[in-house]
């Protein structure tokens, strides 16, 4: 005790460090340079009409308000948020039912499971979207195998707006499930053994237990994987790219599943438009902002209850 | 008293025998079956990559689909490096991957030991700044980091990768929590009294304690890096700069004829390594993100 307390005056005594900053600064340094600047430098490119071999000339807001006019960004908008929301909403569903199911003391073979359902996580995107692109493809794929052998009518998955919405989503969900999971499980590992002996000795069954219990003792884990699939669900860009194959970045035929980073890279790197894949850039920013503040609260008060 | 209980009851053999009362009761059957569901769902993808993977490019077409491996692997690996120079690939992420794991798990370690132990102006103010920047979706950036990579040559250059790659807001935040929590300050202060320097108290007395969390930080980059595509899809365009997430692109892209059999061979062989890693790694990286969610 008295060992502590001089400890503590001797530390109070010590000056600063000041050697502290050259700990951080070859992070601060490399992150500036190659995160910060570049995205303040963006805003500055985006009231530019500006050809990385050609010329650069200030345009105002010229190409936000082009961007608000063109169809192709907001297709672009509907498609990434319809991707999300397919994917995300079962995604966490089925995070908690499989989280709820390994959170079990007596469980037997828990590290496998916990393994086994990571697998997909561990997985390259690359190598998830061609694996579904097969299993979604018209001819040969294996989902159309399986909705013909229950005697339903194969799919052109691709060239489908609500079709290839839900191949892709799979892809999304396939790859996260798991890690959500283990990020809920974690959450309720640590909730207080006695709030559940209160509940059973007033008789509460599993399923009340698990809503008035549960849910709301993992609201923090709740809220950060919904913020987490928002900021990566807003920028999904490899599963789409990849289930066009040859098409490149339009995201099909009719754009039907062209996402806003798609159409980003397409302006900026495919036609070399980098004053408007900036205002893009900006635009998509915004939309994961307002977004991230929205499902915050929706969530907060979703799972105050 | 319920916790020991539990600690005890976490041994399969005592699981059985004990009397069972409705709070510590095992799972049921359906709990088992729902999960056995889980695991097929989350295995079985990985292995329709190897039985396609090692069917010749026809057997795709058959009705109903093969369903165990075939005996084509060989011959198929054989044609992806013939298509693309997939071994200098494999390199080149191997290079990419490895450099930003140590780099991160250094640099990181630089930052996060200087946030959580020592005491300059501003730092509190710094790591908030740190935790912002984990929101800010960095892509965003993407059209000024092309141009900057221009500027300094490193366009086909693995170092547009590696570079930008060293340092992330996350392994900063990562490691002040591994030594707020696993170095007492105790030791920091012992360490002084002995006359160590700073440097030397961090390099030789706080960085081996936090060995298991700097592993579990390494393992994540390599992982991240190794996947990593949007990027390197922008800053590599030929092909002996290629990483492997670039390479399964062009055999994807190259051929006039869906060729799914090539593909899948291309991608085992592309998640090879890591698979390797994650059956040796596996346990550490699940307790990693379970650790992780609860310091977040």
């Amino acid at each position: 005790m008295t060992q502590t307390r001089a400890l503590r005056t001797k530390r109070k005594k010590s000056r600063n460090d000041l050697s502290g900053y050259f700990y951080i600064a070859p992070f601060f340094i490399v992150f500036g340079v190659f995160g910060a600047f570049p995205i303040v430098y963006t805003a500055w490119i985006a009231l530019h009409d500006w050809n990385p071999i050609g010329t650069q000339t200030w345009v105002g807001l010229d190409n936000f308000t082009f961007l608000v006019s063109d169809p192709r960004f907001w297709n672009a908008v509907r498609n990434t948020f319809s991707i999300w929301f397919i994917s995300t909403v079962p995604q966490l569903l089925f995070a908690l039912i499989l989280a709820a199911a390994l959170n079990n003391a007596l469980l037997k073979w828990a590290t496998g499971y916990r393994m086994s359902i990571l697998v997909p996580q561990v997985t390259s995107v690359l190598a998830v979207g061609i694996i579904f692109t097969q299993i979604f493809g018209r001819e040969f794929g294996l989902a159309n195998y399986l909705l013909e052998s229950f005697g339903m009518e194969r799919l052109d998955w691709q060239s489908g707006v609500l079709s290839s919405h839900v191949a892709i989503s799979t892809m999304v969900m396939w790859r996260w499930t798991g890690y959500n999971a283990l990020i809920y499980l974690a959450a309720m590992q640590s909730i207080p053994r006695d709030l559940y002996e209160v509940a059973d000795i007033d008789g509460a069954n599993t399923f009340r237990k698990f809503f008035h219990i549960t849910i709301p003792q993992i609201r923090p884990a709740i809220i950060f994987t919904v913020i987490i699939s928002t900021i990566g669900g807003m920028q999904v860009f490899a599963e789409p790219l990849i289930f066009g194959g040859n098409s490149n970045f339009t995201g099909g035929s009719d754009r039907q599943f062209q996402t806003l980073t798609m159409l980003l890279y397409e302006q900026g790197f495919g036609r070399f438009k980098f004053g408007y894949a900036s205002a893009i850039a900006w635009a998509l920013f915004v939309i994961i902002l307002i977004v991230s503040i929205v499902n915050y609260m929706i969530t907060r008060r979703i799972s105050r209850e | 008293m319920t916790t020991i209980l539990r600690r005890t009851s976490e041994e399969p053999d005592s699981g059985k025998a004990r009397p069972r009362s409705s709070s510590r009761r095992g799972p049921s059957w359906w709990v088992y079956l729902l999960l056995t569901l889980f695991v097929l769902a989350s295995i079985f993808p990985f292995y329709w990559m190897f039985v396609v993977g090692s069917q010749d490019s026809s057997a795709i077409n058959d009705v109903p689909p093969a369903m165990v491996p075939g005996p084509n692997f060989w011959d198929q690996t054989l044609e992806v490096f013939n298509r693309v120079d997939f071994g200098r690939a494999l390199l080149n992420s191997m290079i990419v991957a490895t450099s930003i794991a140590m780099g991160q798990v250094l640099f990181s370690a630089l930052a996060g030991y200087a946030f959580a132990k020592l005491r300059f102006p501003l730092k509190n103010t710094l790591f908030v700044f740190v935790i912002a920047t984990m929101m800010v979706p960095l892509q965003l950036g993407v059209i000024p980091q092309f141009i900057l990579i221009s500027e300094l040559g490193w366009v086909n250059d693995l170092r547009a990768l590696i570079v930008p790659g060293i340092v992330t807001a996350f392994g900063v935040f990562w490691m002040r929590q591994a030594f707020d929590q696993g170095v007492p300050d105790e030791l920091i202060q012992a360490a002084k009294v002995d006359g160590a320097s700073n440097i030397r108290t961090f390099w030789s007395i706080a960085l081996p304690v936090v060995r298991a969390p700097s592993a579990v930080l390494g393992l994540f980059a390599f992982m991240f890096a190794w996947n990593d595509f949007f990027w390197p899809l922008i800053v590599l365009n030929k092909q002996d700069s290629f990483t492997v997430q670039v390479a399964l692109r062009q055999i994807q892209n190259q051929a006039y004829v869906t060729d799914f059999g090539i593909q899948m061979t291309a991608t085992v062989l592309a998640t090879i390594p890591l698979l390797v890693i994650f059956v040796v790694f596996g346990k550490q990286i699940v307790g990693g993100i379970m650790e992780g969610a609860l310091k977040g």
